[in-house]
């Protein structure tokens, strides 16, 4: 066996200890098992490749990327996919590869965006209607159910309409729309904890319903919570590039991919590059999201441990 | 033996003589649709150990939890060493009154290490000297520092169970209440468990109330019982006058000779189904 | 027994699991015999007693394989038999009684039909007359109002009902063999002890043969004709039930005396030292 090997195995032995040393031991351990269960299903694997290769693109992007976004040429207009142009360029002489590259930060910003506010939100709201229950329950619930009457899209067109285009106003508008399903999710799993014994053991020992909450239910709910953002990753990306192609999120020429897709339609039949590219991308990332969540509900989901 | 030895300790201010460590009066719990609880009343003395037998949706359990605070749709009177509960217990009850519950597989955050889970009743309650105490504790039940780290899924029914007498015992109470601490275990860890709470019991001088179906645990366990009935007690009585096979009541009777084993006679005899 | 052959032969029967940490034996070389009398297998959690009960059904779970020198039940050879004549053996001549009635009955049919169903599935009879019988067999089960339960579903019934409701739809078309897997356990003990006094007539008076799979030895003890004592996937001991006091095993003499007794007051319970031993080859 070789050196490496050995150290391989001083780390391994350290995170798989039957009896660890310390809370951070046990914890990474846990951690660790649940990597080695994801990594056993090579699509979550494909799915987590395309999500770090999007984090990489967008990180590196100045780096990466050989042309500037914004930079306009007429004379290299509508060129096809070549050596030099490996996405061939728009109508206004753009380099199609460096604006998907540095359209890949437009795109995961709004995911994060959504996500910080999205998740906390539902998150809190869900579990703690679920916890206290009562009149307390009925009134968050109903707003909830205001929020879900309304189809997603239409709504966040409203929104934009009425706080004007942009991407900051994008992600308010889809965020908005989206806590409604993570606030019932939240809901949900808090009903079927809130009678377990530990619960019951908690509130014995004489924790108040912040610690019970925080401490004990919210842990619970967000292995469902962050199966279902990822899952859903794909859909916020797609409205984002809906709302992009309507004229209503980002504005040119910020390199987004769904206003991509939206200027070059006009050139579909012709120069097929310029709408078809973006596309691409967005599916692909759609997809990369979706076999992530796939993969993290199997290992996550606490019913199936 | 048992007030002296936690007078010794310095744990709590001794009881008034003749004063019982907890009662209840009248006791009635409602839910929704049931009268789960009709009027049941008991007193237990300081270190006596003290059990509630019968069958389900007899209100054992849930007279039990209403005691514990845990079920507040009780009306009645519940008295702790002399102080009046209401619906909301201080925080000095929790000190006082700690609970093991039926399912070990249940009761222990499936997401907290045996560490976690014991630290946190000795932070809610500010208490010093988390780190021996935990040691501590972990050793009062039988289970080594090697323990200390891991997480539920990673022990036995047995083991699990002794981390919910552990969590009950970090708090040092006096009153421990035991809603069928055993009936999911194994026979042999049961008796395991049963030693260990009966040698808890003598060394700490707690006070025990414990609810079970099962008659035999009961009559190792405790001094005395009270038979439930939908949601009545219908007889108390001592452990001797079970052995001795004298209960006044039919309906102890009938349970008694149900706990001895089948009885091809005895189950013919059984009052009537449904 | 009889003096007959017996109904079940079983020689060295073996049920092993492939999982991801290795082969696991769930049953290890277990033999016995059942003739037309109550055998009680006990054993604690993972002993393989369950294991065993279902191995006999082949209903062993995946990925779960079983092998027998001989398992044989009224001349067929249940290791060789066709899906197609197992499901006929299945119900009809073997019937399995489970620990909790809510998991074996359909939540979203009635109980009456449902046993009137499984009688016309094996038993070859018309809707009328599969009703009548179903009527029978509940009141043959002492509900005491037949009709009632024969409309009622199941999460109508109390669990004592519930589990005599199984027993009727297992029993209606008159099995040889019953296995009963922790029929009771999740009974009161009066119901408990109602449920197994049907039982009990069952074997005396229809000569059915009866293998009761539970954990508790005092029940087994006072109910069953002979009790098979079972450890880590073998039977460490085969004994009349009513010699049990008298085991020699110290398997079987450690559980006794761990269980605390009404009639018998200590003021410890022994605790069960395993030995390795115990556990024999191949473990």
């Amino acid at each position: 066996m070789s050196a490496a090997s050995v150290t391989t195995q001083g780390w391994r032995a350290w995170l798989l200890a039957p009896e660890p040393k310390s809370r951070a031991q046990a914890k990474l351990g846990q951690a660790y098992l649940g990597w080695l269960a994801f990594r056993r299903n090579p699509l979550a694997m494909v799915g987590l490749g395309i999500i770090l290769a999007l984090l990489a693109v967008a990180a590196l992007a100045p780096w990466i990327a050989p042309a500037s976004p914004i930079a306009q040429d007429l004379s290299l207009r509508l060129l096809e996919p070549d050596a030099t142009h490996w996405f061939g360029t728009d109508e206004l002489g753009r380099d199609i590869f460096s604006r998907i590259v540095w359209g890949a930060r437009i795109t995961l910003t709004i995911v994060a965006l959504v996500v910080v506010i999205v998740a906390p939100v539902g998150l809190v709201v869900g579990t703690a209607a679920g916890y206290f229950g009562g009149w307390f329950d009925a009134v968050l619930m109903r707003v909830t159910d205001v929020f879900l009457a309304f189809p997603r899209l239409i709504l966040a067109l409203a929104f934009v309409a009425a706080l004007g285009p942009g991407i900051e106003n994008a992600v308010i508008a889809i965020a908005l729309t989206a806590w409604p399903p993570y606030a019932r999710i939240a809901r949900a799993e808090t009903l079927t904890i809130r009678n377990a014994d530990f619960i019951a053991a908690a509130r014995m020992t004489g924790a108040g319903p912040m610690r019970i909450l925080v401490g004990h239910v919210m842990p619970l709910c967000l292995s469902s919570l962050i199966v279902r953002v990822t899952l859903d990753m794909a859909g916020i990306i797609i409205i984002a590039a809906g709302l992009g192609f309507l004229g209503l999120g980002a504005q040119p020429p910020s390199p987004e991919w769904g206003a991509m897709i939206a200027s070059g339609r006009r050139f579909l039949l012709d120069q097929w590059w310029v709408a078809t590219i973006p596309g691409l991308a967005i599916c692909t990332v759609s997809l990369g999201f979706n076999l992530l969540g796939d993969g993290l509900r199997d290992v996550l989901d606490p019913k199936q441990q | 033996m048992t007030g002296a030895a936690r007078r010794l300790r310095g744990m709590a201010e001794p009881l008034d003589a003749g004063q019982p460590m907890l009662a209840a009066e009248d006791l009635h719990v409602r839910f929704a649709d049931v009268h789960a609880v009709r009027g049941a009343g008991f007193a237990v003395a300081d270190g006596e150990s003290y059990g509630i037998v019968g069958e389900s949706g007899s209100g054992k359990s849930t007279v039990l939890r209403a005691v514990a605070g845990l079920n507040p749709n009780w009306t009645g009177s519940i008295r702790i060493a002399g102080e009046t509960m209401g619906r909301h217990r201080p925080r000095s009850f929790h000190k006082r009154v700690q609970m093991v519950f039926q399912d070990p597989y249940g009761s222990l955050h499936p997401r907290h290490t045996v560490d976690r889970v014991l630290s946190e009743p000795l932070a809610i309650h500010g208490m010093d000297d988390a780190e021996n105490r935990i040691e501590r504790v972990l050793r009062e039940v039988g289970l080594g520092p090697a323990f200390r780290f891991r997480f539920p899924h990673q022990l036995s029914g047995g083991q699990r169970q002794r981390v919910a007498i552990a969590r009950a015992l970090i708090l040092e109470p006096q009153v421990l209440l035991l809603d069928e601490p055993t009936s999911s275990l194994d026979v042999s860890v049961q008796a395991e468990i049963l030693n260990l709470l009966a040698r808890l019991r003598a060394e700490h001088g707690l006070t025990f109330v414990l609810v079970t179906h099962n008659l035999a645990v009961v009559a190792h366990m405790c001094d005395r019982l009270a038979v439930m009935n939908q949601g009545r007690i219908v007889e108390e009585l001592s452990v001797d006058q079970l052995r001795a096979n004298e209960p006044a009541e039919a309906y102890t009777r009938q349970l008694l000779k149900a706990s001895l084993g089948y009885d091809r006679e005895a189950a013919r005899a059984l009052a009537t189904f449904d | 027994m009889t003096g007959a052959k017996p109904l079940l032969e079983v020689e060295d029967l073996r049920v092993e699991f492939e999982t991801r940490v290795g082969l696991v034996r769930a049953v290890r070389g277990v033999s016995f015999t059942v003739g037309r009398e109550k055998v009680g297998i006990v054993g604690e959690s993972g002993s393989g007693k369950s294991q065993t009960g279902r191995a006999i059904l082949r209903l062993t779970p995946q990925p779960g394989r079983v092998t027998a020198k001989k398992l044989d039940f009224d001349g067929i050879d249940l290791l060789k038999a066709d899906e197609r004549t197992m499901r006929d053996i299945r119900g009809k001549r073997i019937a399995m009684v489970l620990q909790d009635p809510k998991f074996s009955l359909n939540p979203v049919m009635s109980v009456g039909k449902q046993i009137a169903e499984a009688y016309r599935a094996h038993g070859g009879v018309g809707a009328k007359e599969a009703e009548r019988k179903a009527l029978e067999m509940l009141a043959a089960v002492k509900m005491r109002d037949p009709e009632r339960v024969y409309r009622a579903y199941p999460n109508e019934l109390s669990g004592g009902m519930g589990q005599r409701a199984m027993i009727a739809m297992m029993l209606g078309t008159e099995p040889d063999l019953l296995i009963a897997d922790e029929p009771t356990s999740a009974l009161d003990v009066t119901v408990q002890m109602q449920v197994l006094a049907i039982l009990d007539d069952l074997v005396t008076q229809r000569g059915m043969g009866l293998i009761f799979v539970s954990h508790d030895l005092n029940l087994v003890a006072s109910f069953c004709d002979r009790v098979l004592v079972m450890y880590a996937g073998r039977i460490v001991e085969q004994l009349r039930a009513s010699e049990l006091s008298q085991a020699q095993h110290p398997y079987t003499q450690g559980l006794l005396a761990a269980l605390p007794r009404i009639d018998r007051p200590v003021a410890e319970l022994q605790v069960l030292k395993r030995d390795p031993a115990w556990l024999g080859e191949g473990a």
